[in-house]
């Protein structure tokens, strides 16, 4: 059981919020044309299309491409990371399994949050003491720029190719129902949007498009939660005991249900949710955007308290959910003699109770803005990945692993160009080849590997004297190698998608496993390395240090 | 220490114009060693283990108790309809966000302070 509501969850959490409705997959219909959605929908994509427009003319070096020419101040800055990390999964995700399971929907939020404290006392502001465009400028700092790019840069793309495929299945999922337009033309007109925000406006346009976004959906957000609780006299304690009453979990709601009942599984969630945040390679981009450490520092703060916030939020529209829409048939597929379940019958599945309530506390109107937040929402998320994927390829692969740091920056910058147009169409390819596979456990996957390749050799690198390039290469390696082995022999792979009859790993996240065994191998590898390489990148650790705490010689992301 | 003079990258990495500027620095020792820079290391890096472990603990202990202890935290708190699990789970939330403010402001002015006395003291 369990198992069952685990895979269900980390099915909620992937972007892919129709697929989550699970026994509904194959029975999503293709909804009728939303008019107004499509409008608002429209209104949105011509004043991004605006502001790529603005920004590709101003986009002229590496830097303004990559980091928006370091002129991001600090309250955008934590705009676009809120943006980032509140995905269509965290609004209609959460507040689904807050509909469904009340109080389990929080350990959700919690774990979603609480990276943010340890990136910033362990990441931000050396990240930006050190770096100039991506999180390998900074691993590898004083070791061989090789090895540590290729690894990092290997790192980044697995994150961005499961983040990417869930996102793009989710967003073709969901447009499908919102919007009413055939999967194959919501895939494609997503990745086409992308590809152009990215290629033309580089970061510039990138951090307008999650800004706007992010007001757009806070708003939302802010509005319907606002709205359920005027109804209930702006008294949760009213809400709740409403709520209580209509559920057919009746009480159960308001305490711990079946999410948590195998500690492992659970601390090993939290560890993935945790440290993953400290690794997403397109949050990490977000610190170089801006003109100082602390700059990076306060966008952090202002961030934290933003996606806090939203979180607050996706819990009272979940239960408002639960008060206002239970008790309406008008929301559901009805059965033959007018009965529905409230749990399963929900139109659209359990994902669309945001959606629904829209419906109920504002109208078709304000349903159509909230189906159009929604749509750009993943149109954000996924030029964020497309982004921070080009970056690996151009700036680290490219620049300094095969032209060897011998190459123009406006050569390197139309790669990146070049490289976002072919990750835009992988992208949509591959959107299209796993409409319908089981992509649920990918984001968490996607965590898992940012949790245990890319956070042991960033923090290891930056904190730890000892660490030396083979160390650093070896544990990376090992880290990725496990999380992504470990989740191949779970359940949602192993069993649902090869159809083996046992898992071989027992547990959903392996991060619990996978983490700890990269910062052994980073350690141990370290450790026995003697090489006349490995004594010199100890030596190097001073000047490094010394920059990383104190930004005496940092580079800025300014052109010069 | 010394070895600052050695250089700062490997062997066979490739020349790059990022590290130009920061190799071998004479001054990277002089700042080592000011008791400015030593002081500022030793605080920040004490005062965000504290943070860090606190923000584990409180985290992890929440998990913990969903794990271990689902009895209580479904106690009704005040006879209303609210449990001890969803303040504590507001309360983890809040928490964290508290914690980066906390960081923030001693940022600001103590380790800001530490900083410039710093970078005044070795000539930047």
């Amino acid at each position: 059981m369990n198992r069952l509501l685990l895979g269900l969850v980390l099915a909620t959490i992937a972007a892919d919020a129709a697929y989550a409705a699970g026994p509904d997959l194959g029975a999503i219909q293709q909804s009728a044309t939303n008019w107004p959605a499509i409008g608002m929908f429209l209104f949105f994509v011509v004043l991004t299309l605006g502001i790529t427009y603005k920004a590709a003319k101003g986009t002229k070096s590496a830097a303004d491409f990559y980091a928006a020419g370091g002129g991001i101040s600090a309250g955008t800055n934590a705009l676009a990371i809120a943006g980032d990390y509140m995905s269509a999964a965290s609004f209609l995700g959460i507040s689904g399994l807050v509909y469904t399971s009340g109080f389990d929907g929080l350990i959700y939020s919690t774990g979603f949050l609480v990276g943010w404290p340890i990136v910033l006392f362990l990441i931000a502001e050396r990240l930006r003491n050190l770096g100039k465009f991506t999180f390998a400028d900074v691993a590898s700092f004083r070791l061989d720029q090789t090895s540590i790019r290729i690894i990092s840069a290997v790192g980044t793309l697995v994150v961005v190719a499961f983040y990417l495929i869930a996102q793009m299945v989710g967003a073709g999922k969901l447009i499908q129902l919102l919007f009413g337009l055939p999967y194959l033309y919501a895939v494609i007109i997503v990745g086409v949007l992308m590809i152009v925000y990215v290629a033309f406006g580089g970061m510039k346009a990138t951090t307008w498009v999650q800004v706007i976004k992010a007001c757009l959906l806070l708003g939302g957000a802010t509005f319907m939660a606002g709205a359920v609780l005027l109804k209930y006299g702006f008294n949760p304690e009213t809400l709740f005991a409403a709520s209580v009453q209509v559920h057919p979990k009746g009480d159960a709601i308001m305490a711990p249900g079946g999410l948590v009942s195998n500690p492992i599984e659970a601390i090993s969630l939290g560890v993935g949710l945790m440290f993953g945040t400290a690794g997403l390679p397109h949050i990490l981009m977000r610190f170089f955007t801006v003109s100082d450490a602390q700059a990076a520092r306060k966008s952090v703060f202002y961030a934290t308290g933003l996606i806090g916030y939203f979180y607050i939020l996706t819990f009272i529209i979940g239960f408002g959910g639960i008060a206002l829409l239970m008790s309406d048939p008008s929301y559901f597929k009805l059965g033959a003699a007018g009965t529905f379940d409230k749990l399963k019958d929900m139109i659209g599945g359990t994902n669309m109770v945001a959606v629904n309530l829209a419906n109920a506390v504002g109208g078709p109107y304000f349903l159509g803005f909230i189906s159009a937040v929604a749509f750009a929402t993943i149109l954000a998320v996924v030029a964020g990945l497309t982004l921070a994927g080009a970056s690996a390829v151009s700036h680290d692969l490219y620049a300094q692993v095969i032209a060897r740091g011998r190459t123009t920056e406006k050569h390197e910058v139309n790669l990146s160009k070049l490289s976002a147009v072919v990750i835009g169409i992988v992208a949509i390819y591959l959107g299209y080849v796993f409409e319908n596979q089981n992509v649920a456990f990918m984001v968490g996957l996607a965590f898992a590997v940012a949790a245990s390749c890319n956070f042991p050799v960033l923090a290891m690198s930056i904190l730890w004297r000892g660490t030396t390039t083979w160390g650093a290469l070896a544990g990376g390696l090992v880290g990725l190698i496990s999380a992504v082995g470990m989740v191949v022999l779970s359940k949602a792979v192993w069993v649902v998608t090869f159809g083996n009859a046992a898992a071989i790993f027992p547990y959903d996240n392996p991060a619990l496993f996978s983490m700890p065994l990269a910062f052994v191998t980073i350690w141990a590898v370290s450790s026995l390395d003697n090489s006349r390489r490995a004594q010199r990148e100890r030596a190097a650790f001073e000047a490094q240090f010394v920059r990383s705490e104190t930004g005496i010689g940092a580079v800025g992301a300014h052109a010069h | 220490m010394s070895g600052s003079t050695l250089g700062l990258r490997g062997g066979t990495a490739p020349p790059s114009s990022r590290a130009a500027g920061a190799a071998v620095d004479p001054q990277i020792d002089r700042i080592v060693r000011t008791p400015e820079f030593q002081q500022l290391v030793a605080e920040r890096t004490r005062f965000g283990l504290i943070l860090t472990i606190l923000m584990l603990v409180v985290y992890f202990g929440f998990i913990g108790l969903i794990a271990f202890d689902k009895s209580l935290m479904a106690v009704k708190v005040g006879g209303g309809t609210a449990s001890l699990g969803l303040f504590m789970g507001v309360f983890v939330i809040l928490f964290a966000f508290a914690l980066t403010g906390i960081y923030v402001a001693r940022a600001n002015t103590r380790f800001d302070a530490l900083s410039d006395a710093l970078k005044r003291s070795v000539g930047q």
